[in-house]
């Protein structure tokens, strides 16, 4: 039994050389790792300008009306080539979000109104024009298959290199733009009030964000490039307050989950990349939800205990003072179960040891606590403020 | 018409129908969004109902459908209420999240069982006419069964519930106060979308579900300020554009459901642009005239002003307009122009003089600022 545990083990470790080893040597595996590297990074970076800016949901808006602007690039060109179809896509990306800042500014609409319009009219209007051009009514041949999965595993070194040139020119427009992006996100009519243009940084900035959008549609499509955008910037929120440090994170976490999304599913189990992506930037969120330090739910949780056994215990304190200065002799020993009664639910019996720990109360025969002098001390300088306000 | 075409209008209609009427409360509650999220992730509901018991026709893929949707709206607000994203971001990590695992599920144990995802995103309308149930001794298309019912579910729910849910939406605070359970409202409305989602993914598909919620409601709210009319105007709407894009599909050989929210799409345009009152049109024209209104009436407070004074003379020159009010030549022109026209005025060689209409207006204006 041992053996095979440990030949199962083994086994499981040359799994994991040999994923490591493809990952080096095999081309096909490394140009699909390189080609999500390089989305999860770009997406991260931008999305962590989009989460702290409320736009989490422009990514999926986006990724949807992209679809058109496909289809009409394929219909004036007749090209197929990644570069043809990314600027169409990235047309009509910029064309959606004009649309839907007037809309929102000029109405009386919600943003989530005109963002869902957006996002569906476009599409359906992408549907109508791709069938049209096939001349084939079904939807489900027409080839949309790539546009809404991505095919991660179909990538090619150009397409590789147009992701990467693409992407590369968008983050360092990041580096360039900065401060007035950190200002953009932060405090924008401070930004305006120093005489910068904000109107044309945030078009900037929004531009860049459909740039990630199109260099994702192809290796995660529609449906997960959303995602992509929000996921690594929530995960590395709550990691830091340091805007640098959190973009630097959330680009180490889409890369992450981008070379992990294309190992695992290389393993040929039949699994698409992009949803496998998706899973695991999400365990990355759920991660970091709980125990990243400060923020995390678990260390919340923790802290909110502490405090409530310390509140209970200096409760307990005050009550039994209150309840031995009926007697002659303040360290007068009481049952426990009339402290119970007194000071309501609660495990009284864990507080009396953490007083009994301080040196405050001592433990009798026959279930019963008295406090010491040195309690007696510190229950009444804690109820002084209080006694003394009493008329 | 064949009685075929006849049917994908039907349906068309019905669906429209069906997601027009709870798509208007997820509009004027800023959960647009929302409907989004539920119709990706009823794929996942669907997914277990079929792995748990292995029927594609079963009633239990519905419930799980709806139930799953239900879970999405829960997960989204204990995501947001942990305060550690914000409700868009909350949204955007739950559905996408759901929607993997659904699509991981499907390709590890469903491949070769119709349940492809892109149907569901898709939807195919023209096919919907071919698969038919029994009911009533007639063979009935079952998309339009399936959404008739839903819509009469939405129906029933939304007149039973009116004043409650007209409450809770426009004075949550009321509602609570008045002890209507703003939570039990808010998950009943979850669960209608819910349901019509899974309903109309079938025939339109996850992505354009979204077009017949969120794109009617929000032209219906440019149209009306009353509630019981938004209602109707965003079923019209979307019967409208669910027979428009029937035919304009017909004519183009395209995918009906892409060319139906197209249509819709088409209609909020039209709304968007010239609503009687709050149309991008009607709006700019209202602009305008407010400016030259406006314009007037600053002209006859200035001309008031100097009225009988010794430097009338000077002041209530026409070419001195533009030095004192800053206006260019040509609009100070233009605003004397139109007072005259309006009697406010009278130009005297170069000089002007408030007529009595002209001074009534400064002394109102003026006595309104006080």
């Amino acid at each position: 039994m041992g053996a095979g545990w440990a030949s199962s083990t083994s086994g499981k470790i040359m799994n994991l050389l040999d994923l490591l080893h493809s990952l080096v040597f095999d081309h096909t595996v490394r140009t699909v790792a390189l080609g999500t590297a390089t989305l999860g990074i770009v997406s991260g970076v931008l999305g962590s300008f989009a989460v702290l800016r409320k736009q989490s949901l422009l990514g999926d808006a986006l990724s949807h009306a992209a679809l058109p602007g496909v289809a009409i690039a394929y219909m004036l060109t007749q090209s197929k080539s990644p570069i043809v179809l990314m600027l169409g896509a990235g047309a009509a990306g910029i064309l959606a979000i004009l649309l839907l800042i007037n809309i929102t500014r000029q109405t009386r609409l919600k943003e989530d109104s005109v963002l869902g319009i957006v996002l569906s009219v476009f599409f359906g209007f992408g549907l109508l024009l791709l069938t049209f051009l096939q001349r084939n009514p079904d939807a489900r041949q027409a080839g949309l298959n790539t546009f809404l999965f991505g095919q991660a595993a179909t990538l090619l070194t150009r397409d590789v290199m147009a992701m990467a040139i693409f992407g590369g020119l968008a983050v360092l427009l990041v580096i360039v733009f900065w401060k007035e992006f950190k200002l953009l996100s932060f405090d924008r009519e401070f930004g305006a009030s120093l005489g910068l243009p904000m109107p044309r940084i945030d078009i900037l900035l929004t531009t860049l964000l459909v740039v990630a959008v199109v260099i994702g549609l192809q290796a995660v499509g529609v449906v997960l490039m959303s995602a992509m955008l929000v996921a690594p910037g929530a995960a590395a929120r709550q990691w830091t307050n340091h805007l640098g440090r959190m973009t630097l994170l959330s680009a180490l976490f889409g890369a992450i989950a981008g070379v992990s999304g294309a190992l695992l599913s290389s393993l040929g189990t039949g699994l698409s990349t992009g949803p496998v992506i998706v899973l695991c930037i999400s365990v990355i969120v759920l991660i970091s939800l709980i125990l990243a330090p400060n923020r995390g739910l678990l260390w919340n949780y923790l802290r909110q205990w502490r405090n409530r056994g310390r509140l209970r215990t200096e409760a307990v304190l005050e009550n039994f003072y209150l309840m031995s200065s009926q007697h002659d002799d303040p360290s007068h020993p009481h049952a426990v179960t009339a402290l119970e009664a007194v000071s309501g639910a609660g495990n009284v019996r864990r507080s009396l040891e953490e007083l009994q720990r301080r040196g405050l109360a001592t433990p009798h025969s026959g279930n019963t606590w008295s406090l010491t002098a040195e309690g007696v001390r510190a229950a009444q300088a804690r109820l002084q403020p209080a006694l003394k306000d009493q008329p | 018409m064949s009685g075929a075409q006849i049917e994908i209008q039907l349906i068309g209609i019905v669906v429209a129908a069906a997601c027009a009427l709870p798509g208007v409360f997820l509009v004027l509650r800023g959960m647009a969004m929302m409907s989004d999220a539920i119709s990706h992730t009823v794929l996942l509901g669907i997914v277990l109902g079929f792995l748990a018991t292995g029927d594609l026709e079963s009633p239990w893929l519905l419930f799980g459908a709806a139930a799953m949707g239900l879970l999405t709206v829960s997960l989204t607000e204990l995501l947001n209420r942990t305060r550690l994203v914000k409700h868009d971001a909350a949204i955007g990590l739950v559905f996408p999240a759901l929607f993997s695992i659904a699509v991981i599920l499907i390709s590890r144990f469903a491949r070769g069982v119709h349940l492809d995802t892109d149907a569901v995103l898709l939807g195919e309308l023209a096919f919907a006419p071919f698969d038919r149930l029994m009911l009533f001794g007639s063979l009935l298309p079952r998309s339009l069964v399936v959404m008739g019912a839903i819509a009469l579910v939405n129906l029933v729910f939304i007149a039973a519930f009116y004043k409650e849910l007209k409450l809770a939406t426009f004075d949550a605070g009321l509602a609570a106060a008045l002890g209507f359970s703003p939570a039990l409202i808010h998950y009943g409305l979850m669960g209608l979308v819910s349901i019509t989602a899974v309903g109309a993914f079938d025939a339109v598909g996850s992505i354009l579900v979204v077009a017949f919620m969120v794109a009617p409601a929000a032209a219906a709210y440019l149209l009306t300020d009353k509630l019981e009319r938004m209602l109707l105007y965003s079923v019209g709407l979307g019967a409208a554009g669910a027979v428009g894009g029937y035919w304009m599909a017909h004519l183009m050989d395209a995918n009906i459901a892409g060319s139906m929210a197209t249509m819709i799409g088409v209609l909020f345009l039209l709304c968007l642009l010239f609503a009687p009152q709050r149309g991008l049109l009607a709006v700019a024209a209202r602009q305008r005239r407010q400016r030259w209104e406006f314009a007037q009436a600053m002209l006859a407070i200035h001309l008031l002003h100097h009225e009988g004074t010794p430097e009338a003379e000077v002041e209530n020159r026409l070419d001195h307009l533009q030095d004192h009010l800053r206006w260019e030549p040509a609009f100070a022109h233009n605003v004397v122009q139109r007072a005259d026209e309006r009697g406010l005025v009278r130009l005297e060689n170069g000089s002007l003089h408030l007529t009595e209409a002209g001074r009534g207006l400064a002394t109102t204006m003026l006595a309104d600022k006080r």
